[in-house]
């Protein structure tokens, strides 16, 4: 063991944690509107709304996200007409995909809420906007936060995939490292470590939240 | 616009050698990701015992585990087992490895792939070893099973089938996980499409095509396995599709 190695070439990764971060946070906020509105559709009695909704959720669940990321660097440049960097590439890859996971927990935080309670806005004269807004949404969103961190937790995790189209973000840097030092055991362990501090922060927080939508309750 | 441009040539997918490689690389990712599978349910029961031990210390090593595996990427587990892991090993083992496992980078990735999945899996044992009666454990006790008996005959049997919708999503995300393992080289259905790429710059033809692939075996197993649910159902539970 050569912890110097860390030490030595820690402002390097840690440069590629912050631009993880940076994506970690467009996907989930990028991701989470796309979400909200594929949730809407899927619960849309129109049809034209409820099928593609519905089949672009099943689709992209039934992909690996390495496929996905490789699927639109190809085809963005074939639809845009010019190259895109990876970065782009990549953020436009995760949001398309984890919108799809997004969705999901929106849906099932929304249905969570019993109908009664639509009905019983309405017998009061709230209008569906009020309804929505005042009855339906608070109570949904408390059903949803947990899922919803766990999800950023899993998005955290995701953006080490951009290291398959060369984004330098944490992983490719720490491995970039390797490439040069030739210390595996060290560099990959402390990639761990790294993850797994943010990471179980994150699914602390989602459990303490479960707990306490059921004490709520 | 762009697309109207590109000129698709869908020949890639069966041309010489690309076909080949092709079936190839899905063949790879149908037996990577079976034998991680059958790793993980092995790993995954024996986990799941843990959490569920009378015994503190027991407890501890389980859920130690199942966080370790579900808070770091797969990505850097791969890595870990590919590049760091054999560096543990003593150096006669290490020249032993080299000299007799060719495709080291397929083993690695069953290994990482089946250790990951197996947190996972344990976690739906653990739903289901507790969705069993307490009384159930006692009358086989108090039968004079011996606990792996208790495990083998009787918790096992019943657990398996409540939680078998579970084991089919978690099954398909081991499926689709399995293409991580191009990272470390192996040459499977992703990769396979990507490598092809490199040859003929029609790799939106190649990537496209393994999408359906994937797509078509998910949707294969997600049929037949919700036809053996309705088959193994325990009478008087809620099956899905009922």
């Amino acid at each position: 063991m050569d912890l110097s190695v860390i030490f030595k070439n820690a402002p390097f990764m840690l440069g590629g944690l912050i631009l993880s971060f940076q994506l970690a946070a467009i996907t989930i906020i990028a991701g989470l509107i796309l979400g909200i509105v594929l949730a809407s559709a899927r619960l849309s009695s129109k049809s034209v709304f409820y099928y593609p909704a519905t089949i672009y959720i099943h689709f992209f669940r039934g992909l690996p996200l390495i496929l996905v990321i490789f699927w639109l660097y190809f085809l963005a440049p074939v639809i845009l007409g010019t190259s895109v960097n990876e970065f782009t590439a990549a953020a436009l890859a995760f949001v398309v995909f984890e919108a799809a996971y997004f969705a999901e927990i929106v849906r099932s935080g929304i249905q969570a809420v019993p109908f009664g309670q639509v009905m019983a806005a309405h017998s009061t004269g709230l209008s569906p906007l009020q309804t929505a807004r005042f009855v339906v949404i608070p109570q949904a969103l408390r059903n949803m936060v947990p899922a919803l961190v766990t999800q950023s937790v899993v998005v955290f995790q995701d953006t080490s995939l951009g290291y398959v189209i060369g984004l330098r973000e944490f992983l490719r840097r720490v491995n970039l490292t390797d490439a040069r030092e030739a210390r595996s055991v060290e560099l990959y362990l402390f990639a761990g470590l790294v993850y797994f501090s943010i990471c179980s922060l994150g699914s602390r927080a989602s459990r303490r939240l479960e707990k306490r939508r059921f004490e709520a309750d | 616009m762009g697309i109207f441009n590109y000129q698709f040539d869908w020949s890639v997918l069966w041309q010489e050698p690309y076909g080949r490689l092709m079936i190839k690389g899905i063949l790879t990712t149908l037996h990577l990701s079976v034998l991680a599978w059958i790793l993980a349910v092995i790993i995954g029961i024996l986990i799941a015992m843990l959490r569920v031990a009378p015994r503190g210390s027991a407890r501890f090593l389980g859920t130690g585990y199942v966080q370790i595996f579900r808070n770091t990427p797969l990505l850097v587990q791969l890595f870990f087992w590919y590049y760091a892991a054999p560096l543990l090993l003593p150096q006669t083992v290490q020249e032993w490895m080299y000299d007799n496992i060719p495709n080291y980078a397929y083993w690695a990735g069953v290994v990482g792939l089946g250790a990951y999945t197996a947190s996972r899996v344990a976690e739906q044992f653990r739903a289901g070893f507790l969705a069993i009666p307490p009384d159930q454990y006692r009358a086989a006790y108090a039968t004079g099973l011996t606990p792996f008996q208790t495990y083998r005959y009787v918790i096992i049997p019943f657990a398996f089938r409540v939680i078998l919708p579970a084991f089919t999503t978690e099954f398909l995300t081991c499926f689709k996980n399995s293409a991580l393992a191009m990272t470390i080289g192996v040459m499977e259905t992703t990769h396979t499409a990507y490598y092809i790429d490199s040859f003929t710059w029609h790799g939106l033809e190649t990537t496209t095509a393994a999408s359906l692939v994937y797509l078509s075996i998910a949707i294969i197993i997600g049929v037949s396995m919700s036809a053996l649910e309705k088959r193994l159902h325990i009478p008087g539970m809620i099956v899905r599709g009922s």
